[in-house]
């Protein structure tokens, strides 16, 4: 039985959810910029909230309205990320934290999966739920999600299309694509805490007319929040998070980026062969490919 | 059994009866949810619109909205002319008596603007209640329960809701009045249709001679329109000008008239050449069904918890010219709040309905929607044998001098509101009568119009629509010409010949005999009604969010 939200009261905090986010270059037509040899302008190209993470955030405010509870978002970047976190305040957030530092830069997916891992543990108290983006338009690694959840030893849910969490067991069940593939669909069930990545098909379900009303407000509060998002912001260094430099940022990043290249052209999906239509033997060639395609006579 | 949500009110629809009746309900502590199709208020809707506050109405807007005139209207209406025209002449009638008769103020409005600002009032009030106001939100029917009493609603998009009073403020295409069996969509007679566009024109003041506090309303009605009955009307909004026709349902059927060129008659004549020019600009076309409660509002609006207001129960009361919808909602959905109030202190919510009924009569709202003269004049008046010889008399020399001699004390007449509130509904008031006023008392026109009116196809496009591709909500039940080949010329977009629009004829090879047969796509539907009438259909609403957007209404 899901909870009478109707009676939920709107600061309980049942449930403790984390969304975790990262800003990306802004990819789309018009924003991006690449260099004469095709490589990305970080410089010049505008830092946006990675796309996938919407659907994070989606789920988490989905949770949220139907279950009670509070949200946290939580990202690891630079100072400038801040504006990240607002955009993501505008979807919803209760409250916002930033872990910032010289020492954390050019971090890859693992030292950033033992900043955030830490960084969760330090928590008060501990999330129930931690909903992360499903890859970033950047790294495209997907590694950040899994490494962290295998860091909190959290099991791990991911490409979800819809979740329900049962509070009274502890609870969750989610409907996932298996493989990423989209016809073949599993119902899963995990015990909390637990960690989940919904995937780009998510889709968050308010059947309820209470639902609507508290997503309606909860959405209008956000928005206000948003404006003066500095106010429930929290910065986190590694001093604060007990971090040996060493192993953070780039001194704790195992993997070395052997050579970045440019952005391919995509393909062309079909190939063309040039044929003279005047010429009859070529147009039979042709006739002859086509007609398997045309039925039976 | 199923445990459903449970609010002590519903309110279906947020048009003027819907504001009306959640404001009251909130103002007395009533958890109230307002559950409403569109986008957005007002998205849905269209009316001339001209809304009056009657003195003698026991709510007007402004009683529920204190700052409804300073934020929601257009600008007062302070001038109210009616044009009789007949070939090149017209004889103008002021009509400002008729106007101003228990009149407390009345303003131009569009609705889009107009629902949305109130629709942000209720939100804020009846959030306070516990409840709000949801949009795209379609309701498509009534809930019951184990004894098939009305117990709430069920919706496309959420689960089925109950409530201890249900109030139906969702419009003329009202799905609540079918489905509980209280109206029916059967006899074109008891219906108008109204069409109209929203002309850009920022230099309103200086064109028509107004204050930003004045504005003017035309009226036009003779030989204009083929002989259908109705009219046409011009109303001055801040920036633009609402031009539109209202007509007979069954005269339109009958004359098997064009409706959109019936209004391309309007802006083209020469008569509105005095205010629009070739650069006239179209920002919206539009159109909706009109109840005429001489017929159709229901005496006894209400079946258990259901109560309707507004169009919903037929409400809309066309006094002569003056066409009166708006008020009346928000007087009915006020009335059906302040019944529920106190049915519920008394602990018999099961009386609301018949105290909703009882307040109608007592206000003297019924008496106004179904005036007791008009059953006098129908029962005298209103047959053919009658009309021909009252239109004969009318169009005889001996008729002629009479209306010549009468000459401006006619006017007077047209000021009379009891006689406005009883005129049959025969050729004779809208096109007779005034063609022969216009004929014997008229002055040649002497504007000349160089508009050119677009076509349905740009008007079309011109629209929004967010399509439920695959969904269609309107479906032919009834494909043959006899029954629904009505529907090509009636739909306000459609037309014979016209391959844009929902209705075609299309022939077909029937055992090798050429026939008929009537197609329907409903993508450029724009959700009036008519076909609901005057075809054979399943008539819906699409799910919330979909369809057509009006950006005026
Ligand atoms: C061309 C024209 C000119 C007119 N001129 C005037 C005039 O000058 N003055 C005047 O007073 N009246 C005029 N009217 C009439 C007037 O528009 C109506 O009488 C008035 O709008 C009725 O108000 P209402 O609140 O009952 O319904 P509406 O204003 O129609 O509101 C109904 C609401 O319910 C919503 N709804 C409908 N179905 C559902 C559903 N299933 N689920 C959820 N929501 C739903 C709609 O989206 C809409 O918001 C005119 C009408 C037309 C067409
Ligand atoms: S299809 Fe029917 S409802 Fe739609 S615009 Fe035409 S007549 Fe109106």
């Amino acid at each position: 039985m899901e909870a009478d939200t109707r009676v939920m009261d709107n600061n309980s905090s049942d449930i403790d959810i984390v969304v975790l986010t990262k800003g990306v270059p802004d990819f789309r037509e018009g924003k991006v910029s690449f260099d004469e040899h095709g490589h990305l302008e970080r410089g010049k190209t505008p830092t946006v909230m990675n796309p996938n993470d919407r659907f994070a955030l989606k789920a988490a405010l989905q949770t949220k309205v139907r279950s009670g509870g509070k949200i946290t978002v939580m990202s690891m970047g630079p100072p400038g990320y801040k504006e990240i976190l607002q955009e993501a305040m505008n979807i919803y957030a209760d409250d916002l934290y930033l872990l910032s530092d010289r020492e954390m830069a050019a971090a890859d997916t693992w030292a950033t999966s033992i900043t955030i891992c830490t960084a969760i543990e330090k928590l008060d108290p501990k999330p129930d739920i931690i909903f992360a983006g499903f890859k970033t338009a950047d790294g495209e690694t997907g590694h950040t999600g899994p490494q962290t959840s295998w860091a909190l030893q959290w099991p791990i849910i991911t490409h979800v299309v819809s979740i329900d969490v049962n509070l009274d067991e502890k609870k969750i069940t989610a409907k996932r694509l298996v493989q990423g593939d989209i016809k073949e669909v599993e119902t899963v069930e995990v015990e909390l805490p637990c960690f989940v990545i919904p995937d780009p098909e998510f889709e968050a379900e308010y059947p309820k007319a209470s639902h609507r009303l508290r997503l309606q407000n909860l959405t209008e509060e956000t928005r206000e929040r948003a404006i003066s998002y500095e106010e429930t912001l929290t910065m986190w260094d590694h001093k604060e998070l007990n971090l040996d430099p060493d192993y953070i940022g780039l001194d704790g990043s195992p993997t070395i980026v052997g050579r970045v290249d440019p952005i391919p052209k995509a393909p062309a999906e079909r190939e063309a062969t040039i044929i003279n239509f005047k010429s009859k033997k070529e147009m039979e060639e042709v006739l002859g490919v086509m007609a398997p395609f045309a039925g039976e006579d | 059994m199923h445990e459903y949500e449970h609010y002590e009110a519903i309110v279906v629809g947020a048009g003027p009866g819907g504001a009306a009746a959640a404001a009251v309900l909130a103002q007395n502590d009533i958890e109230t949810i307002v559950l409403e199709r569109g986008v957005e208020p007002g998205s849905k809707n269209v009316s001339g619109g001209l809304i009056y506050a009657e003195e003698s109405s026991p709510y007007t807007m402004d009683d529920l909205f204190p700052e409804f005139r300073k934020f929601a209207t257009e600008r007062p209406i302070t001038e109210y002319k009616l044009h009789n025209i007949s070939g090149k002449k017209t004889a103008t009638f002021d009509l400002k008596g008729l106007h101003e008769s228990d009149t407390e103020w009345c303003d131009s409005v569009l609705r889009r603007k107009m629902d949305s600002w109130l629709a942000k009032e209720v939100q804020g009030m009846t959030q306070e209640t516990g409840g709000g106001l949801l949009n795209g939100i379609r309701v498509n029917g009534v809930l019951r329960d184990e004894n098939g009493k009305i117990e709430g609603v069920t919706c496309d998009e959420i689960d089925p809701i109950t409530a201890d009073v249900v109030i139906a403020a969702d419009g003329v295409t009202s799905e609540l009045a079918r489905s509980s069996g209280l109206m029916n969509w059967e006899r074109p007679e008891e219906w108008f249709q109204g069409v109209k566009v929203v002309v850009d024109l920022p230099k309103v003041d200086n064109i028509f001679g107004l204050e930003p506090d004045t504005g003017i309303a035309h009226l036009f009605s003779g030989d204009l329109f083929d002989g259908v009955r109705g009219g046409g009307f011009l109303y001055t909004n801040r920036e633009s000008l609402s031009i539109g026709t209202v007509f007979h349902l069954d005269s339109i059927m009958e004359k098997e008239a064009e409706t959109q060129e019936l209004l391309n008659k309007l802006i083209t004549h020469p008569l509105l050449g005095q205010w629009i020019d070739e650069e006239y600009c179209e920002l919206e076309y539009s159109a909706k069904l009109v109840p005429d409660s001489k017929k159709a509002a229901n005496p006894t609006p209400h079946l258990d918890r259901l109560l309707l207001v507004g169009d919903a129960g037929g409400q809309m009361q066309a006094q002569g010219p003056i066409i009166k919808g708006m008020n009346h909602a928000v007087t009915a959905g006020a009335l059906a709040s302040e019944a529920f109030v106190e049915m519920r202190e008394r602990g018999s919510i099961d009386k609301t309905g018949e105290r909703y009924e009882l307040k109608l009569r007592q206000t003297g709202v019924m008496n106004k929607l179904r005036p007791p003269m008009y059953s006098v004049v129908k029962a005298i008046g209103e047959n053919k044998v009658a009309t021909a010889i009252v239109d004969g008399l009318i169009t005889s020399p001996i008729g002629r001098g009479a209306i010549r001699v009468i000459g401006n004390k006619m006017e007077k007449l047209y000021n009379i509101p009891i006689l406005s509130m009883a005129i049959p509904d025969t050729s004779t008031p809208y096109v007779t009568l005034p063609t022969v006023i216009g004929e014997e008392l008229g002055t040649v026109i002497k504007s000349k119009n160089s508009v050119k009116p677009p076509g349905l196809a740009e008007r079309i496009s011109k629209l929004s629509y967010d399509t439920d591709i695959g969904k269609p909500h309107i479906k032919l039940i009834d494909n043959s010409y006899a029954d629904s080949g009505g529907a090509v010329t009636a739909c306000p977009v459609s037309a014979v010949g016209f391959g844009g629009g929902c209705y075609r004829v299309e022939e077909v090879e029937i055992d090798g005999k050429i026939e008929f047969r009537v197609s329907l796509d409903t993508q450029p539907c724009i959700e009036c009604g008519t076909c609901a009438v005057v075809a054979k259909t399943e008539w819906n609403n699409p799910r919330g969010n979909k369809g057509v957007e009006f950006r005026h209404g």
